[in-house]
């Protein structure tokens, strides 16, 4: 057994709280959120040049290589410092598809292009009824001259608005089981027919209604089989779940780092409020939240990276960690008390994510639907 | 990373596990109802159960009853991934991989004690021969340790002391008190504590049994009056006790029945899938799914501290809070999981174990009243907090 990190993983570590901490100021962080697109296609090139967005891909396609779990060490340090922008959505959700069921030329012409910062991609796959079962798949593609249309409409997608390509998870067929009969598509978001609509959120993520009316796309645009795409969102599902745990566990670790400052520097009563039980007790249960949630969030991450079964796993890590990031951030403000809940102090910030991010990919009740499956009950 | 066992400790693990399989009885794991987190149901204390006299035995001419310590003293010498994995697997098995004289007295002598006393205490402790109660609580002195009264005054080559001691756990099944007395009653209350070993057979130590709300005489109150105990049974030096005694506790972080806990959820699983309700599983009722797989849940959160603790100690690294945490949550879990079961038995839940119709031989009733126990003794919840605040976070004493 070994639970730590690798050096190389350190020093990953290291560098990204260093950048992410000069680049990303807080008001930078609060500009962008509030901003139409989201990110500084400045800062994005240069996390590109950094090699972050080629990370895992391998080196004949620009990538560095390296694993899903030296990507969860990244995506655990952008949200420590809360980093917005299309990063999860173009890699994780996007390039790390392409990677697991493109055909040669489709990770061609895309992994390098997203490796050096030059395609932001995102994933179409949830609709109005917000589930991420496949059931819930209504957008319908048909087959016309041997090419394809797409109708219906995606609900919650996120960074649509900023993005290149868009993987749009459709119906080609109706069959018994839902999860036949589906069929991923690479659509060039600036295709005719395709209606982008930014939706305003808590926490300023950039989510989007996409209506797709009669949008064309090749056949060779398919990714992976054509009404056997299921498969692939459940394993592009899986990543996404765990890695988006992963931001949480970050951000969720500053609130907590936040918290116990002020408790050690706010005095009331002629002493630190941290010299109370009652605060010292709120802390106490944060790290005991956070350090819990890391722990189970990486050893999901690390079956995930091992190729190994990881369905009960992921399910066990975001239903913990969601509902223990949100305690989290909640407990911070009781501590900020006032001060925490003007819009100038930064602490909503992480208050907004931690509730998003438990909501995304499934809450915590999904999860544990997910579990109670899992362990035969 | 690489959250699987290697080769030795998964071997390790298999022969663990076939020792415990073959030195027990088959029906063991249904006599013995302990419940996981729960310190007032040993079964042990009941009774000396010639079984488990037996299976001590058999532990200590393998090492395991010191399984951390080195081989020269009868341990055997094993890393903490390795005492973790033995007590994962003994308590899933609901059997007890050690006591104080093992866990705590052994491990701190090895530290801290004379050459004399190593030669004095560690053979006889290791062969199983010895065992200890904790004398350290006190009427006026529970959370608050380092207040305690009972005195320790010099005259000639012993100590002679008058006192009391409370919620001394098996100090009837037990040889030899493992004893904190104060010596300096004008030092700081922290630096005037002596820590040594005195004999049960001692004249004028009286143990007169306390019943627990389980029914069990688990713990006692003991009187010193006038107990004469030689000075070489002091450990240490004079009055550095408080510090051995916080130093200990590194000793017994990974006694947790992290095991116990994956044992008693299965069987509470298996009785959801089998029970009915309006003809369809109990297990398939929404709400009481979500539950269980709730704590299934924080079952596998708690086992990451443990790991994690083992882990760290492995690499001379200090797990503050994460073995604070780890007593913390799995105490927690322990009424957690008996609430659940209490659920899911129904009307089943309360009957008592001697009952022919109590399910899960009767451990869900008896394991509501124990968990009870699990937050309050050996540090209790609001303890383990505050250490986590101010040791682990670095917050304020004032």
């Amino acid at each position: 057994m070994n639970l730590g990190l690798s050096e190389e993983q350190e020093m990953l570590k290291t560098s990204a709280r260093d950048f992410l901490q000069k680049e990303f100021p807080k008001k930078l962080v609060r500009q962008l959120d509030e901003s139409e697109t989201g990110y500084s296609p400045e800062l994005w090139r240069k996390m590109a040049e950094l090699g972050w967005m080629g990370l895992v891909f391998p080196e004949k396609y620009g990538g560095s290589g390296g694993s899903f779990l030296d990507l969860i060490v990244l995506l655990e340090e952008m949200g420590y410092n809360i980093l917005p922008g299309p990063f999860f959505s173009t890699v994780v959700l996007g390039g790390l598809t392409i990677l697991s069921a493109g055909n040669e030329e489709q990770r061609n012409e895309f992994l390098p292009r997203i490796a050096s910062g030059d395609r932001i991609l995102t994933l179409a796959l949830t609709e109005p009824s917000a589930r991420y079962d496949a059931a819930a798949i209504n957008t319908r593609a048909t087959t016309s001259n041997g090419n394809y249309v797409i109708n219906g409409t995606k609900l919650f997608v996120p960074d649509a608005n900023v993005a290149d390509y868009i993987l749009c998870v459709t119906r080609t067929k109706e069959e018994q089981n839902p999860e036949d009969g589906i069929t991923v598509f690479l659509v060039d978001a600036k295709s005719p027919g395709i209606e982008c609509t930014l939706l305003k959120t808590l926490a300023r993520d950039k989510q989007c209604e996409i209506v797709f009316d009669n949008v064309g796309v090749p056949q060779n645009n398919i990714l992976g089989k054509p009404d056997q795409g299921w498969t692939i969102i459940k394993d592009t599902l899986q990543k996404a779940t765990v890695a988006k745990c992963a931001e949480m566990v970050g951000s969720a670790q500053a609130a907590l780092e936040m918290a116990v400052q002020y408790a050690k520097e706010r005095v009331q009563f002629n002493r630190p409020i941290g010299s109370f039980q009652a605060i010292q007790h709120y802390c106490a249960n944060m790290v005991t939240d956070v350090d819990g949630a890391r722990f189970i969030t990486y050893k999901a991450a690390w079956k995930v990276s091992e190729g190994l079964p990881a369905a009960l796993d992921v399910a066990i890590a975001k239903a913990w960690t969601g509902e223990a990031c949100s305690r989290v951030t909640l407990l911070a403000h009781q501590i900020f008390g006032a001060i925490g809940f003007t819009m100038d102090h930064d602490l909503h910030l992480y208050y907004r994510r931690a509730k998003a991010g438990e909501i995304m990919f499934g809450d915590s009740d999904t999860q544990r639907a997910i579990v109670a499956r899992e362990l035969g009950l | 990373m690489d959250f699987r066992f290697n080769e030795q400790e998964l071997a390790f693990q298999r022969e663990v596990e076939d020792f415990i399989k073959r030195e027990l009885p088959a029906d063991w794991t249904e006599r013995s109802i302990y419940w996981p987190g729960g310190y007032g149901t040993l079964a042990e204390l009941e009774e000396v159960d010639p079984i488990i006299e037996q299976f001590t035995r058999k532990l200590a001419e393998k090492g395991w009853l010191t399984i951390s310590w080195p081989k020269e003293y009868g341990g055997a010498g094993r890393s903490h991934i390795e005492q973790a994995i033995f007590h994962e697997r003994m308590s899933y098995y609901r059997v007890r991989g050690g006591e104080v004289a093992t866990l705590i007295g052994g491990p701190t002598i090895l530290h801290f004690g004379s050459d004399e006393m190593k030669k004095e205490w560690l053979p006889k402790i290791a062969r199983g021969e010895v065992r200890f109660w904790l004398a350290y609580s006190e009427p006026n002195a529970g959370s608050d340790l380092a207040s305690i009264q009972t005195r320790a005054v010099e005259d000639g080559d012993d100590l002679i002391i008058n006192g009391q001691k409370i919620w001394s756990t098996a100090a009837h099944a037990a040889h030899y008190a493992w004893m904190i007395v104060r010596t300096d009653p004008d030092a700081p209350p922290h630096k005037g504590i002596t820590l040594l070993i005195v004999d049960n057979k001692s004249l004028g130590v009286t143990i007169r049994p306390l019943t627990n709300i389980c029914g069990f005489h688990s713990f006692n109150e003991v009187f010193f009056d006038n107990v004469r105990v030689p000075k070489k049974n002091i450990v240490g030096e004079k009055n550095k006790g408080w510090y051995y005694v916080m130093v200990a506790l590194d000793f017994e972080r990974l006694v947790i029945p992290m095991g116990g806990f994956k044992r008693t959820f299965e069987e509470i699983a298996q009785y959801a899938r089998e029970a009915k309700l309006n003809g369809r599983p109990l297990s398939q009722e929404p709400l009481l799914r979500n539950k269980l797989a709730q704590i299934a849940i924080e079952i596998e959160v708690a086992y990451m501290f443990f790991w994690q603790t083992a882990w760290m100690l492995d690499r001379g690294l200090v797990p503050n809070i994460e073995a604070s945490v780890l007593k913390l949550v799995t105490t927690e879990l322990s009424q957690k999981l008996a609430n659940l079961g209490m659920q899911v038995l129904g009307h089943y839940g309360p009957l008592e174990r001697n009952s022919k119709w109590a399910p899960l031989g009767g451990r869900v009733c008896t394991g509501y009243l124990d968990c009870i126990s699990a937050l309050v003794g050996a540090g209790t919840s609001e303890i383990q907090r505050n250490i986590i605040a101010m040791r682990g976070l670095g917050l304020p004493r004032s």
